[in-house]
């Protein structure tokens, strides 16, 4: 231990004590990194956390970028982003890095809650952490819906047409919803512009903004581990946890591998395969909107068709919308839903185990059937699913109040 | 045990997707596969000279400049002017039709659409199989009719190379009193200036150029991207070696 | 060297190796950035040479085009106007083109032109860009042989667009780079080597 502290020293006189005289620099800096102490036992689900904030990153970055070329209005969208594609230089390296990116952070973000669904990370006391990222999740969904409407595609007008009208489901105020949603009649170019807007600033400053204080509420409370327990139980002699590492050199240093495995399979996607068979670049999008005809198959993109599916699965407008609104809340009741006294899935009992395991199952097969289109056979299994899916949460306080547990350990579990 | 249901599920899902892609096919029509090779120079420049004379009377690819196609397709300026340039003036110009938009609403019913993105929109075996599928047709105002996109406003363009063709159909009655009707094959009623390989060499080299237009940059993309993750795990190796030697001193 | 010292000195080069890579990456993740700030295929198709024919331009007419957003002159001069030109020397700033930005190699001689008959021009005041109007009146009471007079604070040009002494403007005004085609025509933006 002796020799990391010698690496990271102490503040030197000069520069950095002038700032520090009137910055918090450095103190914040030994408190969020340098002396943030983190279980040592994190395994790799671990990483799509950092992984998500490198890609809310590089959607930032080229996001800039496209906004100094491409144009905000029905007349000129399309062809914009065709100048970007082939007259702006690198213009189509900047467009593929942002279509890619907007899929990979779905992945990297469903991955991400995943792993707090695994190991318990939503329990107590980290409640507040699990809200606050439940609402970038809400944000994420608005901004990748309102950035789809940009490039003023078939499937861009269509979508959008599509899941605006099913706010006016909503009883009584669900025509004016609408009306306000579009700021006009029908989808236009006011549209268009608006959603411009809350696509470049509204929601990536809300969403940074909120981004910023879920790393506070974590640092606030530490980080979880695979085994579930509270490593600050167990301190050695200097107040540090036994079972910590400091976040820097060593998580910063495993991080930084996970990132580049993560920029490997990134951009073998932006340079191989930026269509991804029609799933990130969806085909109809590469024909300009015609107001005149639907394109044979409306699909949202893939991330949103989990949720997609339980909403062609209710065979009722307003039902559908409100089953389709609490599936994609539900989520957020986990913390008092799971009433297991244990968090990591390794001391749980079979019963969750499984319904895990079913959800798994499910989320993806909602994914799956939400993309095909709305014959019997997939209607049938989509209505299954649905209830599987409701099933998990909604049994949850029985299933993991009469599960069995296994003793936790005193120590992680961790083979160096 | 956990860890491997969820990937067996993955991989399934992989599967599903990846084998899910090819069914789409207009209207329900089977397309044959176009085979291009996207690389072949010869079959783009050819491409180019189908386009330039049969296609862009009609239709324009207006994101399209002269001088990119002459970068990539190895043309000189001179054959660009001599051999593509109709009626646009400098090499930066793009693909326009020579026929005017409103005038071709009028006469067609509908504006016939912009091919720069065409085969993005479609796949390159709807587009192969859309210029090989026409046929006869009384009723048509065309004269024609096509398999692929039936009712297309599109008359028989290269009628002349191909010659004409009429469609077989054969109807028959299901359980439920429902009829489906088979598309039994195609029979040459006159031909054209090619025989069926010249045509189907004819048709892959224009489909392969429509593909080349609608991305450009597509080759460049892929030899970047080699060097991209050649680079990548050259970065991967140190950044694994630097891990392990600071985590050796965690027991 | 003990296990330590050797463990230490390894740490060491592969941290800074690492960062080195890190930064190379970085480096060349910010080209494709940086180049898409250049002008466009679209801009360098719009901002491409322009052609004037010289065929219906009568002695002593001018003629003004825009290049790349730019005003440009092209006068066909006189006999007396060329004959002008050696005159009004000692009242010029800089009667041999020395300052090279503001004209190409092939116009840095004493008429400021490929061709002594033809005038090629940047109307912008190289004060502060105002477009220069034309002012050819001979008027030998003020000692005035004509040229270009700027209306926004008064700089005046002579009839090769050379600055007079005592005025705002510093230099010269600018010759585009330009060529002939033929003799009847010029192209405005490309160089006599370029083809």
């Amino acid at each position: 231990m002796a020799k990391i502290e010698a690496e990271v020293g102490k503040p030197q006189g000069g520069l950095i004590k002038w700032i520090d005289d009137r910055f918090p620099m450095t103190s914040t800096l030994k408190y969020h990194v340098t002396e943030y102490y983190a279980a040592k036992s994190f395994n790799w689900w671990y990483v799509f956390g950092v992984l998500a904030f490198v890609v809310l990153a590089i959607q930032l970055v080229t996001g800039i970028f496209l906004t100094m070329n491409y144009k905000p209005a029905a007349a000129d969208a399309f062809a914009s982003v065709e100048y970007i594609m082939r007259d702006v230089e690198w213009g189509w390296l900047i467009r593929y890095m942002h279509s890619t990116g907007a899929s990979f952070f779905f992945i990297v973000v469903y991955l991400h809650m995943f792993r707090a669904m695994l190991y318990g990370s939503y329990k107590k006391p980290r409640e507040l952490i699990w809200l606050i990222g439940m609402l970038i999740f809400f944000v994420l969904m608005a901004e990748g819906f309102a950035g789809y409407l940009l490039p003023w595609g078939q499937m861009s007008y269509w979508g959008a047409q599509v899941i605006i009208s099913l706010f006016g489901a909503i009883p009584w105020v669900g025509d004016a919803l609408v009306e306000i949603i579009r700021g006009d009649y029908s989808i236009s170019d006011i549209t268009l512009n608006r959603f411009f807007a809350l696509h470049v600033i509204v929601l990536p400053l809300i969403l940074i903004g909120l981004v910023f204080v879920h790393i506070v509420a974590l640092h606030e409370v530490g980080s979880n581990n695979p085994d579930g327990i509270e490593i600050k139980k167990n301190k050695d002699a200097n107040g540090k946890p036994i079972d910590g590492i400091a976040f820097h050199p060593y998580h910063t240093s495993k991080d930084l591998v996970g990132i580049i495995v993560f920029l490997m399979i990134f951009s073998a996607v932006v340079f191989f395969a930026p269509e991804m068979g029609g799933m990130f670049l969806e085909h109809a999008n590469f024909e300009p909107a015609n107001l005149t005809a639907t394109p044979e198959h409306i699909a949202p993109v893939w991330y949103y068709t989990p949720y997609y599916a339980i909403l062609r699965a209710v065979p009722d407008k307003l039902w559908g919308f409100i089953l389709f609104a609490m599936a994609v809340v539900l989520p957020v009741f986990l913390p008092w839903l799971d009433r297991c006294r244990v968090r990591s899935i390794r001391y749980r009992g079979w019963m969750h185990k499984t319904a895990l395991s079913v959800f798994v199952v499910t989320f993806i097969s909602l994914g799956w059937l939400g993309l095909q289109p709305a014959t019997d056979t997939y209607v049938v299994l989509a209505r299954v699913f649905s209830v599987l899916y409701f099933a998990f949460f909604l049994l949850m306080p029985f299933y993991t109040s009469i599960d069995k547990t296994k003793p936790l350990p005193d120590r992680v579990t961790y083979h160096g | 045990m956990v860890k491997f249901r969820m990937m067996a599920s993955l991989l399934a899902l992989g599967a599903v997707l990846l084998s899910g892609e090819s069914i789409a096919a207009g209207g329900g029509a089977t397309l044959e596969h176009a085979n291009i090779e996207r690389d072949n120079t010869s079959s783009l420049q050819r491409g180019a000279r189908n386009f330039m004379n049969y296609c862009s009377g009609c239709h324009s690819a207006q994101y399209v400049r002269f001088n990119t196609i002459g970068k990539h397709l190895e043309l000189s300026d001179e054959q660009l002017r001599d051999n593509l340039m109709f009626n646009a003036d400098k090499s930066f110009e793009t693909i326009q039709a020579s026929m005017p938009a409103s005038d071709a609403k009028r006469w067609y019913g509908v504006a016939p659409p912009d091919l720069s993105l065409m085969a993005r929109a479609k796949g390159v075996d709807y587009l192969y199989s859309f210029l090989k599928g026409f046929y006869l047709e009384a009723d048509s105002p065309t004269g024609v009719n096509n398999l692929v996109l039936a009712g297309t406003s599109m008359p028989h363009v290269l009628g002349g190379l191909q010659g004409y063709q009429t469609a077989n159909f054969s109807e028959h009655e299901n359980e439920d009193g429902s009829v489906t009707t088979t598309f039994d094959g195609f029979e040459m009623l006159s031909a054209g200036s090619m025989d069926a390989e010249q045509y189907d060499e004819f048709v892959r080299d224009t489909v392969n150029f429509l593909a080349y237009i609608s991305e450009p940059v597509r080759s460049d993309r892929r030899k970047l991207g080699v060097w991209v993750l050649m680079f990548l795990i050259f970065f991967y190796i140190l950044a694994s070696m630097l891990k392990k030697q600071i985590w050796k001193d965690v027991k | 060297m003990n296990e330590d010292d050797l463990d230490s000195n390894r740490r060491h080069f592969l941290t800074v190796a690492t960062l080195v890579t890190g930064a190379a990456g970085a480096g060349m993740v910010a080209v494709p950035f940086l180049s898409s700030l250049k002008p466009s295929a679209r801009a360098q198709a719009l901002g491409a040479p322009v052609e004037v024919p010289l065929g219906s331009m009568a002695p002593g007419e001018m003629v003004r085009v825009l290049w790349r957003g730019k005003l440009v002159f092209v006068l066909r001069r006189t006999e007396s106007m060329l004959e002008k030109l050696p005159l009004v020397v000692d009242e010029l700033r800089d009667p041999d083109s020395e300052v090279v930005e503001q004209q190409p190699d092939y116009a840095a001689n004493a008429t400021r032109s490929v061709k002594p008959e033809y005038l090629v021009i940047e109307g912008s005041c190289t004060h502060l860009g105002c477009a220069p109007l034309m002012d050819f009146e001979v008027r030998p009471a003020e000692g005035w042989e004509g040229g270009f007079f700027c209306p926004c604070h008064g700089s005046k040009f002579d009839l090769a667009g050379r600055v007079f002494k005592g005025v705002p403007a510093p230099t010269n005004l600018r010759v585009p780079p330009y060529r002939f085609v033929r003799d009847d025509l010029i192209l405005i933006g490309q160089d006599m080597g370029a083809a």
